[in-house]
């Protein structure tokens, strides 16, 4: 017995109402745009994919706990300056005061975890909007880490990590690259270009998989099957739909949220260790804008402002699109204030998709 | 007669200098329908919070099959079966039927150390409840803001006895919808009903209550006017008594009477 009031939905329809609708066709359209304008500028080239494969991933580190976080209801904006806090505590914690890597690493992450924690507890206590609360820390975090710098060493770039983390076992999860083995494999076979001259020579021009996108990767598939397979998930979804009613029911709102805010302070200081390790160095200055281009990309894989709805991998797929461009833009040598145009212009796009995506859902008119 | 599901006795509710509740006294059988009415602002919404845990009674004792309770959290009313479906926050229209359905109480399959959502037998469950409550759903992955108004007060009623309820609150289930829809909900608080749930159907539409009502208690600016079996009362005099008489006599002279 069917309702003749029900319209059966086509396919197509039902694959329309994805979050990740949007984002998968931005990041095909992205690379189409990028296949014809700088297809011979070595931006397809190993080295090239390289290169925008790790600046993607850098975006999807953080993408993952921004989306988490706003699916529940939730804004961070203290994530930049969080990057460059935890950078600076594990630079001065190593390199001035001596501690060995993995316990200045660690330490970062406790004290990390904990201010978002703190964001977190302050937001459910006070009720107020998580944008004021995590302004407050944009503002204090970023001046706390120039204060620290500058009071402890004179300098806002704290270099010699790198000799530090030296023979640390934790630095290379962060630092290091995998599949090393796998990668010379493939320049023996002459599946990949090695090097002609210098001290490398015969060895793979891309040494291997940078710890970075490992973490990247690890951190899709573990927010995406949280947020779509498990109970917890379905808690993150309640919570950002109607904190009330989730309540009603027996939903731990505030243990969600509080936990979603660790996470996105988890996620800023992975993103902060794996730089700081690439570098060698920590600055003040680091992660600057990092919230606004965490939301961006969660905004273009399609959540919700609001909470209640959105993706994780729509996030990944956004945080793809934005380092494709803002490589792809450097390869074909346009100008790279153009980035940001550009990156204007898809908000926007994404915002309007995203509101008529939500009125087909719901059926709103 | 046997010890009702729920008793309160002289319930008390202050906020402040503000008194909700003066000393109100409820009770609900087993199968039965007791209407709540109320003019707005009478202390019904206070009253059925106090009764689910939300809010703690000033005064007054909560018993529930004849032994006191002291609910710290709706959690706590919860686990003795005491279900409430609100008005307006029933359902989260943007997730689907199933992850409204099991919210907070989700299905867990083990893999290990892992445990996830078992969505196999959560959709299977979903469709199965609603079809008993009268709703075809498309697909349990439908989003719940595609259903009417009706629909989803049903699938809360649906999901509230399913989780073992004895106790069912409902907070104007009827009053934003049309007349079918109303309809349709009345027969499934009938049907609750006849599995022996108790209902607590709150309202200030007195022909809603006449429709399913056993038993009518009013509520009046925090005080109770009483209690009437069906039968023993008419629609009119519930009106005038939910209405404190007089200024609704006056206006409904002046309406024909159709108040």
């Amino acid at each position: 017995m069917t309702d003749e009031r029900i319209k059966q939905i086509s396919k197509f329809r039902r694959a329309m109402i994805r979050p990740e609708l949007g984002a998968i066709a931005g990041a095909i359209l992205v690379f189409v745009f990028f296949m014809m304008i700088a297809g011979d500028s070595g931006m397809f080239s190993p080295k090239g994919i390289q290169n925008w494969t790790v600046v993607s991933a850098q975006f999807a580190i953080i993408a993952v706990g921004a989306s988490l976080l706003m699916i529940a209801g939730e804004f961070d904006l203290s994530v930049g300056s969080m990057i460059g806090f935890a950078g600076i505590v594990i630079a001065i914690l190593s390199v001035q005061w001596g501690w060995p890597v993995w316990a200045a690493i660690m330490t970062a992450f406790v004290v990390c975890i904990a201010l978002g924690a703190l964001n977190g507890f302050l937001v459910i206590k006070t009720g107020l909007p998580s944008f004021i609360v995590t302004l407050a820390f944009l503002y204090i975090l970023r001046g706390m880490t120039i204060w620290l710098s500058i009071t402890t060493t004179q300098k806002t770039i704290i270099g010699g990590v790198k000799q530090a983390a030296e023979g640390d076992w934790l630095a290379p999860l962060f630092g290091g690259t995998v599949l090393k083995g796998l990668f010379q494999w493939f320049a023996d076979m002459g599946m990949l270009d090695t090097f002609t001259r210098g001290n490398r020579i015969g060895q793979p021009v891309v040494e291997g998989v940078p710890m970075l996108v490992v973490w990247a990767l690890g951190l899709i598939i573990f927010g995406q099957w949280l947020l779509t397979k498990t109970r917890f998930g379905n808690w993150i979804f309640a919570v950002g739909g109607d904190p009330q009613a989730a309540r009603y029911v027996g939903v731990p709102v505030n243990r969600v949220k509080m936990l979603m805010f660790m996470f996105t302070a988890f996620t800023a200081t992975v993103f902060a260790t794996a730089q700081v390790m690439e570098f060698g160095s920590a600055a003040a200055d680091r992660g600057l804008l990092k919230e606004f281009e965490a939301i961006i990309c969660v905004v273009i894989g399609g959540a919700l402002l609001t909470g209640g709805y959105g993706s994780v991998v729509g996030a990944a797929l956004g945080a793809l699109i934005f380092g494709v461009v803002q490589q792809g833009l450097f390869f074909s040598g346009a100008e790279s204030s153009l980035f940001r145009v550009f990156l204007g212009t898809i908000l926007i796009l994404a915002v309007i998709l995203n509101t008529y995506i939500r009125r087909m859902i719901t059926g709103e008119r | 007669m046997s010890t009702p599901l729920i008793e309160m006795r002289d319930i008390e509710k202050h906020f402040g200098a503000v008194i909700a509740l003066g000393g109100v006294s409820f009770d609900v059988n087993a199968g039965e329908v007791h209407c709540l009415l109320g003019d707005n602002g009478a202390g019904k919404s206070t009253f059925i919070k106090t009764m689910s845990g939300v809010h703690k009674p000033s005064k007054g004792t909560i018993l529930i099959d004849g032994k006191e309770m002291n609910f710290k959290s709706p959690r706590d009313a919860m686990e003795v079966g005491i279900a409430t479906v609100y008005q307006d926050l029933a359902m989260i229209p943007l997730m689907s039927v199933t992850r409204n359905f099991w919210m907070g109480n989700e299905p867990i399959k083990k893999f290990g150390p892992f445990s996830t959502m078992d969505f196999k037998k959560a959709n299977e469950i979903t469709m199965v409840e609603m079809k008993k409550m009268g709703i075809n759903l498309r697909e349990p992955g439908q989003a719940v803001g595609t259903l009417s108004g009706g629909e989803r007060q049903t699938v809360a009623i649906a999901r509230a006895v399913y989780f073992g309820a004895k106790l069912l609150i409902l907070d104007e289930p009827t009053s934003a919808l049309g007349v079918r829809q109303t309809a349709n909900v009345l027969a499934n608080v009938d049907r609750v009903r006849s599995q022996g749930i108790g209902v607590v159907f709150i309202t200030h539409n007195v022909r809603h209550a006449m429709a399913v009502g056993d038993r009518f208690t009013v509520l009046n600016r925090g005080k109770t006017l009483g209690t009437a079996k069906r039968g023993e009362i008419t629609p009119e005099e519930l009106q005038d008594m939910m209405a404190g008489g007089q200024e609704l006599a006056t206006l409904e002279g002046s309406l024909g009477g159709t108040v």
